[in-house]
């Protein structure tokens, strides 16, 4: 038997599960060996994000020591790089509690729900040249509803266990995560008008110009509001470790937390391969048709890397403050972001509706432009809360000469 | 329909990361916002006071080391104070140097360990609180080649101090310096200007003036409220009367300006740390005192410093025995810690956090 995929297939643009299914389909029949195919790659993927999750915690553990003049984790194998599979192993022999009063049903399902969106999410991010487990041609929508299923599993998990700090941590989650939805997706809509299309391989191969410079405040807004969205400082508030001791997974233990953490790592990656793929040119390079993957997980490397920085520096902001950052800096930002976007895409484009390189270049700099202009804005109106550094009623040094 | 809210009672500690010890608050919220704060403590209570009345004056040092476990040179100054006036010693010059010098040192590291913390309260991930403690560890390293302990360490007794410096210990005081400059300007760059920093902290949790005065306040707290309130300069004691500092003092009791005040008085610190290694000569160290001590039937004494958290206090009575007839502990902490009500009702549960962290409460202190 030989299966042939045909191009009407959905899957037809994913270069390995061609492979696997033309390999198996020698073997078994053709329906089975679609479904072999189909579970092999999944297995491949969901794998690949945990296995992911693990290295990179190690990887910011190590980093985060370096920024504290600490070594970090280095016993347990080549430069402590087992590091994750040992914290697994205790945390797999740990006790799994359910406080007295938890919903068990709703607690025990609140780690799968924040790991799902992880691995969903790498489903339609290309990771080389027609890699992409589905080629969906509303991509980017769809990695918004995805992402936005952590802000439920987050209120379950304060809702279910029981527990006021967990309350305290999940109300936060929530407002956090609902504050910022609207600026991300803003900023997600002038990608979308330049690229003219929504799928993630179209939104890649029109970067001939990376979207980075084509779009600087739509990729700030897009990176502060994944930073909150992934509970990392300086918007860590939902486990404001020094305040809430850890917020929504207070009451988690064993193989549960190991979960939450792999989803919390993992989500680090998967938003670092969104915004590669969206603002970087996802995998484009040199000698991308081979090296593809390559560029692709040194971009993730170094935005990941950016987020144990940003993580390793900044004390953390009020719930007010951060709501009103989303609101009165980050939306009006996107807004002007998206409009200034729309009126140079309906002046540039040709009649098909594209731009060339030329034009993305122009757009570059009058985006970088619009960036300083609102930034100078946006800077003098809340200097006066920051500026000068120091006492704000004053302050003398008194030699103390008795009186 | 309007939404039915209720508040909501929340134990913060005793087992709580950002209490600074065994501490615990019964808050009431209304959201995110305190309602009713009230501290309880007690949870590290040893009886210092009471242990005080059955040892001798000479053993009771290693009793005030574990107060504030921080700033425990400061501790065994203060008493060692008393107990020179219960008895009338007059200390030598040289002791009197090697005190303020390592009283200022500690001060150094008891105001860092206070920085780290409360920036770890703001929610930096210990970026700030490792520097510190990197320069801390170097302090402590000095105080273990000055007595062999580095946190309890027992190096003022009653006349003078327990030993000399050994002859390595003023290199390893002058390269500690040398490195201070640098390693202490990486943590001011860092935190100092920080934007969030200013925003969580300025104008949050102010203590006016009148309140700290009415509460006994002391120490930088009182002196971020806008009085030039400080022992070092009002009745010096040891070698202060012969150094130059400055007393920073801001006026506007917020979180900002607690963490002003101790920034500044680092660097007024280390200024009186290096006069006092021009200034100090050779001599004895130790007043000739006897082993077991007997200070007068009936004579009383207080003995009072700038410590690191504020006026910290001994004062004693002596019945004629080998050990006091009774010991009271004037401790800052526990008074500064009487105005967290005042200072917290109506902020959100992150500034409490914050403002626990400005305040610098030590529970070995407070609870005594």
């Amino acid at each position: 038997m030989n299966c042939v995929l045909t191009p009407d297939n959905i899957l037809y643009d994913t270069l390995l599960f061609r492979v696997i299914y033309e390999w198996v389909g020698g073997v078994l029949p053709c329906g089975l060996s679609y479904a072999v195919s189909g579970i092999a790659i999944m297995m491949l993927l969901v794998n690949g994000v945990l296995l992911g999750a693990g290295l990179f915690s190690w990887v910011e553990r190590r980093l985060i020591g370096r920024f504290h003049n600490r070594i970090g984790p280095n016993r347990w194998g080549p430069f402590g790089a087992l590091q994750p599979l040992a914290d697994l192993v205790k945390l797999i022999f740990k006790e799994d509690l359910t406080p007295r009063g938890a919903d068990r049903i709703l607690f025990s399902i609140v780690p799968v729900a924040m790991l799902a969106p992880v691995v969903l999410v790498m489903a339609v991010v290309p990771f080389a040249k027609d890699t992409a487990l589905a080629n969906l041609n509303v991509g980017v929508l769809y990695i918004l509803a995805v992402t936005s299923i952590t802000s439920v599993a987050v209120f379950m998990a304060g809702w279910a266990s029981d527990n006021r700090y967990a309350l305290f941590g999940a109300s936060r989650g929530v407002a956090v995560l609902i504050s910022y939805e609207v600026p991300v997706v803003c900023s997600l809509l002038g990608v979308v008008l330049v690229a003219g299309s929504m799928s993630l391989d179209d939104v890649v191969s029109a970067q001939t110009v990376p979207f980075l410079l084509v779009q600087p405040m739509a990729f700030f807004v897009f990176f502060a509001g994944t930073s909150a969205e992934l509970n990392r400082t300086p918007f860590d508030l939902a486990e404001a470790e020094s305040e809430l001791i850890a917020g929504f997974h207070i009451e988690y233990s064993g193989v549960k937390f190991a979960l939450i953490q792999a989803a919390e790592f993992g989500a680090v990656l998967t938003s670092s391969a969104v915004m590669v793929t969206l603002f970087l040119s996802g995998w484009s390079g040199p000698l991308s048709n081979y090296l593809g993957w390559a560029w692709f997980l040194i971009k993730i490397g170094v935005l990941a890397f950016v987020f144990s920085w940003v993580r390793a520096s900044f004390p953390r902001l009020r719930i007010d403050q951060l709501l009103a950052f989303a609101w009165k800096f980050l939306l009006p930002l996107s807004i002007i972001n998206l409009f200034a976007t729309a009126v140079q895409v309906y002046f540039f484009r040709d009649s098909t509706g594209m731009l060339d390189t030329a034009d993305l270049w122009i757009m570059a700099a009058i985006n970088f432009g619009v960036a300083l202009g609102c930034l100078l804005i946006f800077g003098t109106l809340i200097k006066e809360k920051v500026r000068p550094a120091g006492p704000l009623t004053g302050a003398t040094f008194s030699t103390g000469e008795a009186d | 329909m309007p939404i039915q809210t209720e508040p909501m009672t929340v134990n913060i500690g005793p087992q709580h990361p950002s209490t600074h010890g065994v501490f615990r608050l019964r808050v009431t919220f209304d959201g995110e916002e305190i309602l009713e704060v009230e501290p309880i403590f007690g949870y590290l209570h040893r009886g210092t006071e009471k242990l005080a009345e059955s040892r001798n004056y000479t053993h009771i040092v290693t009793l005030t080391d574990r107060l504030d476990y921080v700033s425990s040179m400061i501790n065994n100054q203060a008493y060692c104070l008393a107990v020179e006036e219960l008895l009338g010693v007059e200390v030598p010059q040289r002791a009197k140097y090697l005190r303020t010098l390592t009283a200022e040192l500690q001060r150094v590291a008891s105001h860092l360990m206070g920085l780290g913390f409360f920036l770890q309260d703001l929610g930096t991930l210990g970026t700030p609180l490792m520097y510190s403690f990197r320069l801390r560890e170097r302090i402590l390293d000095l105080f273990e080649m000055l007595c062999g302990a580095r946190i309890t360490l027992s190096y003022s007794r009653p006349g003078g101090v327990f030993f000399d410096a050994p002859d390595d210990f003023w290199p390893a005081l002058d390269q500690f310096l040398k490195d201070f400059e640098t390693d202490y300007q990486e943590i001011e760059q860092l935190i100092l200007e920080n934007e969030i920093v200013m925003v969580r902290t300025r104008g949050v949790s102010v203590l006016p003036l009148d309140v700290a005065i009415n509460a006994s306040v002391s120490g930088p707290i009182l002196r971020a409220s806008g009085l030039d309130w400080d022992w070092r300069k009002m009745a010096p004691y040891d070698a202060y009367d012969r150094m130059e500092f400055d007393v920073p003092v801001a006026t506007g009791g917020d979180n900002y300006d607690r963490f002003w005040v101790r920034m500044q008085e680092i660097h007024q610190s280390i200024r009186i740390v290096k006069q006092c290694i021009e200034q100090i000569e050779p001599g004895p160290t130790r007043a000739e005192v006897p082993l077991i001590l007997r200070p007068p039937v009936g004579a009383e004494a207080y003995g009072r410093v700038e410590a690191s958290k504020g006026e910290l206090g001994f004062y004693l009575v002596s019945d004629g025995g080998i050990s006091p007839y009774r010991c009271k502990v004037r401790s800052p902490s526990l008074i500064n810690l009487t105005v967290t009500e005042h200072i917290l009702v109506g902020w959100k549960l992150s500034d409490m956090i914050v403002t626990l962290g400005s305040l610098d409460i030590n529970m070995g202190e407070v609870d005594r």
